[in-house]
């Protein structure tokens, strides 16, 4: 067994994993990112389309271009990298004091460290948690594995293409099957309004004429060997599906985008508290989880739609763990809670000290238009929310000060 | 000494395990017929996986059954240890929730005197949460029976089989049975969609179709099996209703019982439904909205909570065999010579699987007058593929720097490494089977934990392309190959189709 | 299936991608002029025009390559391009292959519709001895 002693300990190199990293290192902390794959770089690997990096470099990227740049700047802030090496296992000894077990090719390497940065991302919805019947046959993919094959292994996966789910990722995968020449028959939502950006709705699906099936479940797959159709039914408020509008389509292939969930199975192992709204962990404005020095970023910590935001996050918990250390644990604060209110799905983080700005990140439960969001005396106005564009704003502290109470709730409203 | 020459059709639990026992002879030449890809993807794959102690058998009605049960329960403690099955033996309780329940379930006491069962009993409420502390705790009581146990059902005929073929038996695999020869009342052989195979004795394993293989024979012609599905949910390795006993409800004339058990592997898994499908739907495996409604609400009954359907991780149905009055069909002929039916082993078939193969050829000695010889060499043991998820990270780290392949983790889940996936390739290839992710994942258990393959899948899938330096493209899944073939196939042939 | 549960291309009705509001467009063009109805703000009149006239896309695919560490490249046209040249430039990446290694930003086809087609991902070379 190899020991090691460092200060920050980052798990996963996705965007928000190489963002902390280099941020901590920047901090003067010496830094260690191990990651999993042979590969650094996370989801935007396998992402040959553009809208990346729009926030972060004030340019438009595709995700492979964007994931480049971001591991440049990182080899150049000099953090030291561990690829195939897979975290086993976290242990709090503590405050400044964890064991992070690394599996790697040379053995089992254990880091000894005062943070962790945990940048894991997220695992992706699969047929199972969708209540979807029927056989459990060949043909079926997640898109982020249709993904992968399509556009690193260069692997066709089928001709006549059913996508579950108008998020982004369905939108996009539906349109890298027209793009390369097959027939994608629908794209079904449960919710009566598109998952994705309107962007995509126009140059994914309009730009080729796909239909999209609002308020329309998959209910069942059908085939021997391998899918020859999916049933899909209208479904009603509390998305039952209707049996009576139930119709087939005919495919060979049906495409799983709907939606991912944060992958902390190695945090809600030494037990982090979680949030069940976002199924990440409940964290404070320094993104530190409820066991102290260990913060999480990124999608593991809430599912990011936009890459921007998930390296943001990384930077703002290489800035907790800096002073983390510095202090020998975070400061105790007296701390509010911040909790969704009206129309709000998720706001994170879920503490904050009201002692100095913080970005907030919410997401609407519906689509709503001339509203504002307001937390304590501070609103902003908002032409238009949807559940599709994560909320991203910066509070100034002072505008939270007056606000008494333990717990402050942010809500969208209505103009007057 | 005669050498026979032997085809078993069928390479589930019965036919492998008769292939075992067989192996231990010189008097036998053993090939197993399977039509299937590989081995055990028949009803042994989908079941409830639980050796039985046999106190359910009812002596005077299935006299056959209760005796064979009880045998293979006791021949099973022995099969997991020498063929290094995962196996757990934490015994049963059969909840009951009424004094009619409670009636039904002591009935099995007497079942369980007569059939030789230690330690059955009845355990009350007040008990109950000691023995178990998931239960819920409105079950008035429940019957124990501490020699219940579970194996992982598809690594106990593929451990078999491996074992089997180490001694000598062949594998043929993709390979239907579409006939059986017979000339002068006697059996000649086979015929399959890939030729045909001489034998002096055929044996009928043939699960779900084995009436056909019997009508094939010109034998027990009015034996038709019925298929009944049976449901299951499987839950995240995650959540934290792990039950430690095997638990289920007591079965009315109505229903049967339905189970709640931590799986060998770790999971908690509630099944099974009983559903009669018509005798011709003996490939209908699909889930239904019913069959999970039921089970929650079963589950509900034995346990003190059951987790959120959220947490359910993968649903899956199996076929039971269902033989006319319950009966198994087990017997060696005369008219046609050489002929065996091993049919209709509905359950506890699993359980039965050993002392089903035991008996089978104890019959046929009989029959066919035959005297056995023992090989000298047969090779009792066989090791199962390291699994790193269960070994300390100490261990591991030795075993890694004997081959840094165990160091790379392919399976997040389940914590799988590259040289697991790699042996189960070669293991696969030993048998004389085409490696498929889906054969890999059986093997292995890459694939089976919260993201369902959606992280592995391509990469299991990448390492057997490379080990058959075949494209990604065409590496089977289960039947069918992950791609159409490259990523431009399409707008190629659209290229070809205007010129 | 009713149609009107499917979003189809339409060509005088468009949503505004400018900015999150997506406000419904109509373009309709008379004897000399386009008009554009339904903008909140003159971004969308310009949009609505631009769509109208002359819809440009960045394509992006992969292209297959020769002996690299992966067998595809994944490319993108370096300008918009016209949205009916799409389909003329997904046959020619389908009908090209090039030889690792690939650098990012490499020119893998010039001058088509008006754009080059540049690879935005590094393939290095594999030594095809093992
Ligand atoms: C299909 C798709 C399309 C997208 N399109 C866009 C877009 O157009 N624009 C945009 O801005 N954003 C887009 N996004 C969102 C963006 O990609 C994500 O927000 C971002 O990648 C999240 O980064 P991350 O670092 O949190 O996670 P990831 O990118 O998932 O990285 C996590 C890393 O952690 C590693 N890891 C996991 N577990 C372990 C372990 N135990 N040990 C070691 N390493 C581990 C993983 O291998 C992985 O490399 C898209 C996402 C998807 C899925
Ligand atoms: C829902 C359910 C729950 C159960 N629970 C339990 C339990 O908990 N405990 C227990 O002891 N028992 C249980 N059983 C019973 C047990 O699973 C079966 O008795 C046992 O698996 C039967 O094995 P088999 O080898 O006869 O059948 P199979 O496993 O089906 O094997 C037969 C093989 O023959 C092949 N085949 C068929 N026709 C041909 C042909 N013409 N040519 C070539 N090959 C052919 C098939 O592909 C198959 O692989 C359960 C069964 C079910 C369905
Ligand atoms: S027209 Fe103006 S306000 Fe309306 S969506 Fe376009 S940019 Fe936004």
């Amino acid at each position: 067994m190899i020991e090691r002693k460092v200060s920050v300990m980052v798990v996963g190199a996705g965007p928000a994993g190489i963002a902390a990293a280099t941020k901590a290192a920047q901090l003067g902390l010496e830094t260690v990112l191990v990651e999993n794959r042979d590969i650094l770089g996370g989801i935007p690997l396998q992402c040959v389309h553009p809208g990346f990096g729009l926030h972060y470099f004030k340019e438009d990227m595709t995700g492979c271009e964007f994931i480049h740049r971001l591991i440049d700047r990182m080899h150049r802030a000099g953090v030291e990298t561990i690829v195939n090496a897979y975290v086993h296992s976290i242990e709090f000894y503590s405050q400044l004091e964890k064991n992070v077990n690394v599996v790697t090719q040379s053995g089992i390497l254990r880091i000894n460290t005062k943070t962790v940065i945990y940048t894991a991302g997220a695992r992706e919805r699969h047929l199972f948690e969708l209540n979807v019947h029927g056989d459990r046959i060949d043909g079926i993919y997640t898109a982020g594995e249709a993904q992968t094959i399509m556009d690193l292994y260069g692997v066709l996966p089928g001709k006549d293409v059913v996508i579950i789910g108008s998020g982004d990722v369905g939108l996009i995968m539906a349109r890298r099957f027209a793009l390369e020449g097959a027939n994608v028959k629908a794209v079904i939502e449960i919710m009566p309004y598109p998952g994705g950006l309107l962007r995509n709705i126009v140059q994914c699906l309009k730009d080729f004429n796909i239909p999209l099936y609002l308020g329309h479940a998959v209910t069942e797959i059908i085939g021997s060997k391998r899918v020859e159709a999916v049933k899909v039914a209208k479904v009603d408020e509390d998305q039952r599906p209707i049996r009576s509008t139930e119709f087939e389509i005919t495919c060979d292939t049906v495409v799983i985008a709907a939606g991912l969930v944060p992958n902390i199975d190695l945090l809600e192992k030494i037990g982090v508290a979680v949030d069940p709204r976002t199924k990440g962990p409940i964290v404070n404005e320094y993104l530190e989880t409820s066991i102290p020095g260990i913060f999480a970023a990124g999608n593991a910590l809430v599912v990011n739609d936009l890459v921007d935001y998930a390296a943001e996050q990384g930077e703002i918990a290489a800035d907790g763990a800096k002073i983390y250390i510095e202090n020998c644990g975070i400061p105790t604060r007296n701390w509010t809670r911040i909790k969704p209110g009206r129309n709000l799905r998720f706001v994170v983080p879920h503490y904050v000290s009201r002692e100095r700005d913080v970005v907030l990140y919410a997401r609407v439960q519906k689509p709503e238009r001339n509203v504002y969001l307001s937390i304590a005396n501070f609103k902003a106005k908002m032409l238009s929310l949807r559940p599709a564009e994560m909320i991203r704003i910066k509070i100034p502290f002072n505008r939270i000060l007056e606000d008494n109470h333990r717990v402050i709730s942010v809500e969208v409203v209505p103009y007057e | 000494m005669k050498k026979y020459r032997v085809v078993i059709v069928g390479a589930g639990i019965i036919g492998v395990s008769i292939a075992r026992v067989l192996s231990m002879y010189e008097n036998f030449d053993v090939s197993i017929a399977e039509m299937e890809p590989d081995v055990g993807w028949g009803i042994s794959k989908a079941n409830t996986s639980i050796i039985h102690p046999c106190h359910e058998e009812d002596p005077e009605r299935y006299p056959l059954r209760a005796r064979l049960c009880r045998e293979g329960n006791s021949i099973w403690m022995e099969w997991v240890k020498e063929l290094d099955i995962l196996a757990r033996w934490p015994g049963e309780l059969m909840v009951f929730h009424s004094s009619e329940e409670e009636r039904e379930a002591r009935k099995y006491i007497s079942f369980a005197i007569k059939n030789n069962v230690p330690g059955v009993q009845v355990i009350y409420r007040d008990e109950l949460q000691s023995y178990e502390p998931t239960i819920n705790p409105d079950a008035e009581g429940a019957l124990y029976a501490p020699t219940a146990g579970m194996i992982s059902p598809f690594e106990a005929v593929i451990a078999i089989a491996e074992n089997a073929i180490e001694n000598g038996v062949k594998l043929i695999v993709d390979t239907r049975v579409s006939n059986v020869k017979i000339t002068n009342h006697s059996v000649v052989g086979v015929d399959t969609n890939r030729g045909s195979i001489d034998a002096d004795i055929i044996i009928n394993a043939a699960g779900l179709y084995a009436d056909h293989v019997s009508h094939m024979a010109g034998v027990a012609r009015s034996f038709y099996i019925k298929p009944r599905r049976g449901e299951y949910i499987v839950f995240d390795e995650g959540v934290d209703i792990k039950p430690k006993k095997i638990l289920h409800t007591t079965p009315t004339p109505t229903t049967k019982g339905v189970y709640a058990i931590t799986t060998v592997h770790g999971n908690l898994m509630i099944g099974p439904t009983a559903e009669d499908l018509p005798v011709d739907a003996r490939e209908s495996r699909t889930t239904t909205e019913n069959g999970l409604s039921y089970l929650l609400k079963e589950g509900g009954r034995i346990l003190n909570r059951v987790p959120p359907p959220s947490k359910i991780i993968r649903r899956f149905a199996g076929l039971r065999p269902e033989p006319p009055q319950g009966e198994w069909l087990i017997e060696v002929y005369t008219d046609p010579f050489g002929f065996v039916n091993v049919a209709g082993i509905r359950s506890p078939g699993l359980t039965a699987a050993p002392a089903i193969a035991n008996y089978v050829l104890k019959l046929m000695i009989k029959k066919y007058d035959i005297t056995l010889v023992k090989k000298a060499s047969w090779v009792r043991h066989r090791k199962s593929i390291n699994r790193i998820r269960e070994l300390s990270l100490e261990r591991l780290d030795e075993l890694i720097r004997k081959n840094p392949s165990y160091g790379k983790i392919i399976c997040h889940c389940r914590t799988v490494s590259e040289a697991e996936i790699l042996e189960a390739i070669d293991r696969i290839i030993k048998i004389g089977v085409k490696p498929t992710v889906d054969g890999v994942k059986f093997r292995t258990t890459a694939g089976f934990g919260k993201c369902q393959g959606s992280f592995c899948r391509w990469r299991i899938a990448l390492l057997i392309s490379r080990k058959l330096d075949i494209p990604l493209h065409s590496v089977v899944i289960k039947r069918s190959p992950y791609g159409l073939g490259d990523v431009k196939l399409l707008l190629r042939s659209r290229m070809v189709n205007k010129t | 299936m009713n149609s009107s549960e499917i979003i189809s291309g339409a060509k005088e009705e468009l949503i505004c991608i400018i900015c999150p509001i997506g406000c419904s467009l109509e373009v309709y063009r008379d004897s000399d002029d386009i008009h554009v109805k339904g903008a909140l703000c003159p971004k969308g009149i310009e949009y609505a025009k631009q769509e109208f006239l002359d819809p440009r896309r960045v394509v992006m695919t992969v292209v297959r390559v020769k002996n690299g560490d992966l067998p595809v490249v994944s490319v993108k046209t370096s300008v918009p391009v016209l949205k009916k040249c799409i389909n003329d430039i997904m046959m020619i990446t389908a009908s090209i292959e090039v030889v690792a290694p690939v650098e990012i930003g490499q020119v893998i086809a010039r001058d088509i519709c008006g754009a080059n087609i540049v690879a935005t991902r590094e393939v290095k070379k594999i030594n095809n001895c093992d």
